[in-house]
């Protein structure tokens, strides 16, 4: 017993010795200064999302993230030959960023308050909205409030599930029945087959999932949360956000923005697509 | 250390889930192996070769495979459910069918090693005085192949344990599916919470290794 305390404590104290060197590592380099002196960036992004971050069966990423973050490299002056992709799942960006295992984030990451203690956030480059998708056959689910007594989808290591469930103000306190799964693919494969009536998420991701059999599902348009999607950086590079904001201000404005949201949403049934800028948040 | 304090009901509740799921499919496959084993060493080769189909197709599929076809093939394409509308209810029933049809093969195994450390004038004794082969299983070979493999059966049973932890994807929430979501909101907090929920395992699995060699020391077959 004794050992197995030791064991624990020893694991205990390296995380926190590993936790503290990633924090001070670096930081002279700024994003800007990287990318100009180098001409190299790594980049954290899903890999798993369609339509947003897919990593191919021959190595090549694609996705509305990935062209995004491909964009905002050109613009700092870093070749697509120059991105190292990185796979950053939900749980690990923060550390990613932190440690400096990737110099910038583009993954479907919500600008929230207690994320910006820790990193920086440009953008954002797009705003979502959680949405509810549903067979498109499915009449009797039109509204946020219909899901009461529905199957709804409990995907693992996502909290989307309590915008609809949890009391308001967090949510909006409807007694749906949650049914748990492995993955958003997993929902998207139990909705087509009926074992549950409605997946919610936020509209790009659901969106992404439709993309593959869009005459199968439908999003419904009711959002009612704004999910505002952000480029993380190490905290403190503000004169590099400042950068990102320039560039994602540029991708609207010379229409790369509309091109790419149309190649990889445009065939959804039910989304509306932005057609300008998202007010940005400020890099301080 | 907070995350986990903050949680602690949720994870109490998901533990709670993981001890409801582990127990049954336990019973259950403990039932399920003693049949296989029966049929295993059976003397009719029909019987025989079932039960070695069965061991030999789900003992060397991989658990998650299992899980999977359990609701998505059985649950969401066959449309055989336990009860559609009751999602906790469905999950709970298609996660221990999953399991037991999975960790019998493993009780089976094990049974049969312990069917053999029973000497062959035994079963052959059995026979002469006129019992039948189920009645010289039941009163003869069974209570000391038991016996025998205690301690590995409490081995099969610590794997079950901790194979639980994979059966979200049979669409039931444990207590590996509270530490997801508790990883997606803690913005980088992991270490903590990976440690609270490797403690938590230790507290389940640690007793059934002290329990079953204490068993096995005691229940022991001399020879």
């Amino acid at each position: 017993m004794r050992r197995i305390v030791l064991a624990l404590a020893a694991l205990a104290l390296g995380s926190t010795a590993l936790t503290a060197c990633g924090g001070d590592a670096g930081g002279s380099d700024s994003l800007v200064d990287k990318a100009k002196n180098d001409k190299k960036l790594t980049v954290g992004v899903k890999i798993d999302q369609p339509g947003l971050g897919v990593k191919k069966p021959d190595g090549t990423m694609e996705g509305f993230d990935v062209d995004v973050a491909r964009y905002i490299a050109e613009k700092l002056g870093v070749p697509e030959s120059g991105i190292t992709w990185k796979e950053t799942i939900s749980a690990n960006r923060e550390p990613f960023i932190q440690q400096g295992q990737v110099d910038f984030v583009v993954a479907t990451y919500s600008i929230l308050d207690e994320r910006k203690e820790k990193v920086t956030f440009a953008g954002p480059y797009i705003v979502a909205h959680q949405d509810i998708m549903v067979r498109s056959d499915e009449s009797s689910v039109t509204k946020v409030e219909d899901l009461k007594d529905k199957l709804i989808c409990q995907a693992s290591g996502s909290n989307s599930y309590k915008r609809i469930t949890d009391p308001a103000p967090d949510g909006q306190g409807i007694k749906a029945k949650l049914v748990p799964a492995g993955s958003y693919s997993e929902c998207v494969a139990k909705l087509k087959g009926g074992t549950l009536d409605a997946v919610t998420t936020d509209d790009l991701i659901l969106a992404g999932f439709a993309a593959q059999n869009p005459s199968d599902y439908k999003i419904l348009g009711t959002p009612f949360t704004d999910e505002k999607y952000g480029v993380g950086m190490k905290k403190g590079d503000t004169a590099s956000c400042e950068a990102v904001n320039d560039a994602i201000a540029e991708m609207y404005k010379d229409g790369t923005a509309a091109q790419l949201l149309k190649k990889w949403f445009g065939q959804t049934q039910g989304l509306q697509l932005p057609t300008e800028a998202p007010a940005f948040e400020g890099c301080a | 250390m907070s995350a986990l304090i903050e949680n602690f009901d949720a994870i109490i509740a998901g533990f709670w889930s993981t001890i409801r799921l582990a127990a049954m499919s336990a019973v259950l496959s403990l039932l399920l192996g003693t049949l296989l084993v029966a049929l295993r060493v059976s003397p009719v080769p029909v019987l025989r070769g079932m039960g070695t189909l069965y061991v030999t197709i789900l003992r060397n599929t991989p658990l998650t495979l299992v899980l999977l076809f359990c609701a998505l093939g059985i649950s969401n394409t066959l449309q055989l459910n336990f009860d559609v509308e009751d999602p906790a209810f469905n999950g709970y029933w298609l996660a221990v069918l999953g399991l037991t049809a999975y960790t019998s093969t493993f009780v089976c195994e094990t049974l049969r090693a312990g069917v053999n450390t029973v000497p062959m004038g035994q079963a052959e004794a059995s026979r002469a005085i006129g019992l039948t082969f189920a009645q010289s299983m039941r009163m003869v070979i069974l209570p000391q192949a038991f016996r025998a493999v205690i301690a590995p059966l409490g081995s099969v049973l610590i794997a079950l344990i901790k194979n639980t932890t994979v059966v979200i994807v049979a669409g039931y929430a444990e207590a590996a599916f509270v530490m997801k979501d508790m990883l997606y909101e803690s913005a980088g907090t992991v270490v903590m919470v990976f440690l609270g929920f490797a403690a938590g395992y230790m507290i389940l699995t640690l007793p059934v290794g002290y329990l079953t060699g204490w068993l096995a020391r005691r229940l022991a077959v001399r020879r």
